[in-house]
């Protein structure tokens, strides 16, 4: 992966998925490593994502690397009208890789075009987020000693959920079962489905979420957004479902674990936070060591 | 060879002595593909036929562009709206060379991303396609992974 953008998650293959995991896990027993000593990290940050910004920039200060850049464009000179490519170009001659956040669809890659350093996607509007796709199957690793046949349950938006996207397709790698639960206006698109049914991979939908809990080794939350709903009273109804409280966690297989890409709204009950089950707030510290893992790998140290 | 010096039935426009003939063109494509070929800015003379009778098709419309002989991947373009359409290489008044257009694997600069969102609708970046289904002409935005469907294809 040396000197190599990561722009989408199919830019990697199963191997280098696990070379990450692999990595990552080197990290969680040794975070702090001095082998980013010399080397300059930029982060631009085109829109705030406070939670991204910060387990990049903690990865690189553990390895001993250098940060540059911005929380938010209105603090760069993108509020003077400067374009994508001459930010890009300015700031490369500044540090050896690039990471980057950005509200339009498709300037990751653009970037990563235009930049002679190495370009990792911090999420470019609603299409890609490579590495929360990565701590997510780390996470999934982690606490079921595996990948393949998993049975997963995705709950809430996944028809605008990007990370449910990149998470489908890349658990199609490992022979998993998935169980889709949502309404039926916030389906998984058939373009992520295709996916699935290219490898021929059994999938189920749900409009009813505690049927799909018995059968879960990872539940994925996610959630709805108000904004989503063309009728407000669809999302009146809706909102409320796909809620996942303590006693709808009466029968679920043991080895069960609850993941959210966070931040979190209502769409998992406080109660929940205590049990054995909840795994949300360590899967974002999964994080610091995933993207630890990448800054390694690309710069090749 | 021999057939194609005899004036035939549907030569209603003019024959043309070097050039390109693009036949077979549904009419409601015609102005599109002269728009993707830019022919608004040659010089040289064009011939434009459209709501001709076709025995294949009903109707028809037909280009004939003098002195100018089209690089594969030009002329392949025209595939996204006239998938129907046929080349027809001229020199000296005869046909040299006839075959049917083919939608190429990548489509770039001339069609509009559907995705109001995407970096080539906000910043001056030219558009890059991988075509995913030849058959339904659908197009991968090459940078917000967006697919545009014929349907909803705009031509720049």
């Amino acid at each position: 992966m040396k000197d190599r953008s990561l722009i989408s998650i199919d830019d990697l293959c199963k191997e280098e998925y696990l070379q990450v995991l692999d990595t990552a896990e080197t990290f969680e027993n040794k975070p702090v490593q001095n082998i980013l000593d010399g080397k300059v990290v930029a982060t631009l940050f085109f829109e705030p994502s406070t939670r991204t910004r910060l387990s990049f920039e903690s990865a690189v200060n553990y390895l001993g690397g250098k940060v540059i850049g911005f929380s938010d464009a209105s603090s760069s000179s993108v509020k003077k009208g400067e374009s994508l490519k001459d930010t890009i170009l300015t700031v490369n001659s500044y540090s050896d890789l690039i990471v980057m956040r950005h509200p339009r669809e498709g300037s990751a890659r653009y970037a990563s075009e235009v930049s002679s350093k190495p370009v990792i996607n911090a999420g470019d509007g609603a299409n890609q987020h490579p590495t929360q796709c990565l701590l997510d199957l780390y996470s999934i690793r982690k606490t079921q000693g595996k990948l393949e046949n998993l049975d997963i349950v995705f709950v809430g938006d996944l028809k605008y959920g990007r990370t449910v996207h990149s998470l489908v397709i890349a658990m199609t790698h490992f022979n998993c079962r998935f169980h889709l639960v949502s309404p039926v206006e916030l389906k998984l698109p058939s373009s992520v489905k295709s996916h699935i049914k290219e490898k021929k991979l059994e999938y189920y939908q749900y409009t009813d979420l505690s049927e799909a809990i018995p059968k879960a080794d990872i539940i994925y939350m996610t959630r709805i957004q108000r904004e989503r709903f063309s009728d407000p009273i669809e999302y009146e109804k809706v909102k409320d479902s796909y809620v996942l409280s303590k006693n709808l966690l009466a029968d679920c297989k043991p080895n069960m674990k609850i993941l959210h890409p966070l931040p979190r709204v209502n769409e998992i009950n406080e109660d929940v936070d205590s049990l054995p089950q909840a795994y949300y707030f360590q899967q974002a510290q999964n994080g610091l060591f995933v993207r630890q893992a990448l800054l390694k790998l690309i710069l090749g140290v | 060879m021999e057939q194609s010096n005899k004036p035939r039935k549907e030569l209603v426009v003019s024959a043309i002595e070097n050039g390109t003939v693009i036949d077979h063109i549904p009419t409601q494509s015609v102005f599109q593909v002269i728009h993707i070929l830019n022919l608004e800015k040659f010089d040289n003379q064009i011939v434009i036929g459209t709501n001709l009778s076709s025995s294949k098709y009903g109707k028809k419309g037909i280009i004939k562009v003098s002195n100018k002989f089209f690089e594969p991947e030009e002329i392949n373009k025209i595939a996204l709206v006239a998938p129907t359409a046929t080349l027809i290489v001229i020199k000296n008044f005869l046909v040299t060379e006839k075959k049917k257009v083919e939608i190429p694997e990548t489509i770039q600069k001339f069609v509009k991303c559907v995705n109001p969102n995407c970096i080539t609708n906000i910043e001056n970046v030219p558009t890059k396609f991988n075509v995913i289904d030849k058959e339904e002409s659908k197009l991968k935005c090459f940078y917000c992974e967006k697919t545009t469907e014929k349907k909803n294809m705009v031509f720049k």
